[in-house]
């Protein structure tokens, strides 16, 4: 009977085990996916979870906390827990809207600069390094000033930024895979160019997009919000994080904080998310950085 | 028996900025159907470059700047890129010296074997399949451990998969560049009978290129003995290691230890090779020639056929041959 017992407890610590992680990284890694998916599921599902229509006006302007709004209502009488909900939905497509083009764009330019070289490569690289050597965010408002208001225009002002991180990465590596002895093998057995950038070359670069994107990601919710809180973002009844922040801050010198508190923890929290993530995977794949 | 491929007056440059590294330089060659060439030179002496231009595939900044490459009648100097691409790997394949390095990573064994025979070949799924598991069987691996990775094979292990590749194809030449040199001895002797059983049932002509010239003397029929860009001398691998005629082959064959003089003092070949941006004139093994005259310092000696089928770059035997 004890035995049993005993064993039973073995197994149960093992199986808690192995759910767990063992390393810091790990919980990194862990607790920043929770992060992200838990956004990524309100985003999903928010016509479901939200007690109000984000949009309507549906108290007193600037109630208080309560039961009826759980966070409060906001200037115009809408209720700013479901404003944060509808909002993570802006937050996630932007950020992977503008994700998703910076590095299609970024991996293949990088791929073709690194393999062509020549004239190509110099020009290309030129206009990455010059995009890069801007701070990113001025060049994000000229981009939206220019572009004006929407969630594509924004994804594009936001993907000009981190195109060249992408590039600069995926190039280095070609440059280097380019000439080693088993892509030299692939041209002696007759392969095209095209086969051998897609398939000797490209899966070894991959590998390394993860934690950039990752961290790219982070840097995305943040360049967005600010973006908002300027008013360059979205046009104006659209549920938004940054716009809500900014609009909250009137009021802060009233002691009003709940307007703003609660969309700038938002940010905070999906900012946190994408980092942990980041570093923790950056933690876990690099040797270098383990102890 | 026909000739398989020749080469007149070959030449490949390398443009640097420091000079035009001139790797091979005026070289003649020929191979017949079947025939076993053994390319030996110390490092530096272009043997790899040449194997290399052989399937125009030198890197940059390298170019064939002159002569001829003569396979079944057509130019594979001059001859347009898409053409020269379906030889490759079909009628002229090649194995490589570091089987780590040669194999994609991320690719499956199979995988590699199954782009090769398809890049050239149009067969259904099946037949490719069943290809690549006689090939594997052929070089010794057992087809089921086609399904692992390149990392899960051994040194010796992976160079069978380059030389499955190889021959994957059936080619007329394989060329062989230093394919054994990252091999412990005794896998080296395996992989080497394997390569003359291979030879043998596909009928392949094979340009095996190395600096181990006692290896080579294993496998060759015949041997060309290149030295700064240059073959010094091209001969029947039998009458070359009895007579090697050039002053450089004496050298060389000097300095290879003997088991049975156990206290001999190891000979060698003094001063080092020439610098390929500014070769000497005249000859360029002059310098360190042993019997040097003065006219070798002037004059680039030229290739003499001392008797059928033994060339050797020296002046010493032009008045004989008259």
């Amino acid at each position: 009977m004890i035995d049993v017992k005993y064993s039973l407890s073995k197994h149960i610590v093992s199986g808690i085990r192995a759910i767990f992680p063992r390393r810091t990284a790990e919980y990194f890694a862990l607790i920043g996916l929770i992060l992200i998916l838990s956004i990524i599921v309100m985003a999903i599902f928010a016509p479901l979870i939200a007690p109000y229509n984000p949009i309507k006006k549906v108290g007193d302007i600037l109630e208080r906390p309560s039961n009826k709004f759980i966070l409060g209502t906001d200037g115009l009488g809408r209720d700013i827990l479901s404003r944060i909900i509808f909002g993570a939905r802006t937050a996630i497509l932007v950020t992977f809207l503008a994700i998703s083009i910076s590095l299609s764009v970024g991996v293949f330019l990088g791929l073709l600069s690194g393999y062509i070289g020549g004239k190509f490569d110099s020009v290309f690289s030129l206009i990455m390094d010059a995009v890069y050597s801007f701070p990113g965010l001025i060049l994000a408002i000229v981009l939206t000033a220019m572009l004006g208001p929407g969630i594509v225009n924004t994804a594009i002002a936001i993907a000009v930024i981190y195109t060249p991180t992408y590039f600069r990465m995926v190039r280095g590596l070609v440059l280097s895979l380019k000439e080693s002895l088993f892509v030299e093998a692939a041209r002696a057995i007759g392969a095209r160019d095209r086969t051998i950038v897609f398939k000797y070359i490209f899966p070894n670069v991959i590998s390394s997009v993860p934690i950039v994107l990752s961290l790219n990601a982070a840097d995305a919710v943040l360049t967005l919000a600010a973006l908002s809180f300027l008013g360059l973002g979205l046009p104006a009844p659209t549920p938004d994080w940054g716009f809500d922040l900014k609009a909250g801050h009137a009021y802060l010198a009233a002691k009003i904080w709940w307007p703003s508190t609660f969309p700038g923890l938002m940010i905070v929290i999906l900012t946190l998310g994408f980092s942990l993530l980041g570093e923790g995977i950056n933690e876990l794949l690099n040797p270098e950085l383990r102890r | 028996m026909q000739t398989l491929l020749e080469v007149r007056n070959l030449k490949v440059y390398y443009y640097l900025e420091d000079g035009i590294v001139k790797a091979v330089d005026g070289v003649n060659f020929f191979i017949r159907k079947g025939e076993t060439v053994g390319l030996v030179g110390e490092s530096g002496s272009g043997k790899s470059t040449f194997g290399l231009s052989l399937l125009r595939l030198v890197p940059t900044p390298g170019k064939i700047v002159g002569g001829q490459i003569l396979f079944n009648g057509t130019d594979l100097a001059r001859v347009e890129e898409r053409r020269i691409r379906l030889l490759r790997g079909k009628r002229i394949s090649m194995v490589f010296q570091d089987p780590m390095t040669s194999l994609n990573p991320l690719m499956r064994i199979e995988e590699h074997l199954m782009e090769t025979i398809r890049i050239q070949e149009r067969l259904t799924q099946k037949e490719a399949e069943r290809r690549v598991k006689t090939l594997l069987s052929e070089v010794g691996i057992p087809p089921e451990r086609g399904k692992d990775y390149p990392h899960q094979f051994s040194g010796g292990m992976r160079q069978r998969v380059g030389i499955a590749l190889g021959i994957a194809l059936n080619p007329d030449l394989l060329i062989a560049d230093e394919f054994t040199s990252a091999l412990d001895v005794i896998v080296q002797f395996q992989i080497l009978s394997l390569m003359k059983k291979l030879r043998a049932s596909h009928n392949m002509a094979m340009i095996f290129i190395s600096h181990d010239i006692s290896l080579v003397s294993e496998i060759a029929d015949k041997i060309a003995l290149m030295y700064a860009g240059q073959i010094v001398e091209f001969a029947p691998a039998v009458a070359f290691f009895e007579e090697h005629l050039h002053p450089y082959s004496r050298g060389l064959l000097d300095s290879v230890p003997n088991i049975e003089l156990s206290d001999q003092t190891l000979s060698y070949i003094p001063g080092m090779p020439p610098d390929l941006i500014n070769p000497p004139s005249g000859c360029r093994f002059y310098p360190r020639c042993p019997e040097a005259e003065d006219k070798c310092r002037e004059k680039d000696p030229p290739l003499i056929e001392v008797k059928p089928e033994y060339w050797v770059k020296c002046f010493k035997y032009e008045r004989k041959r008259r």
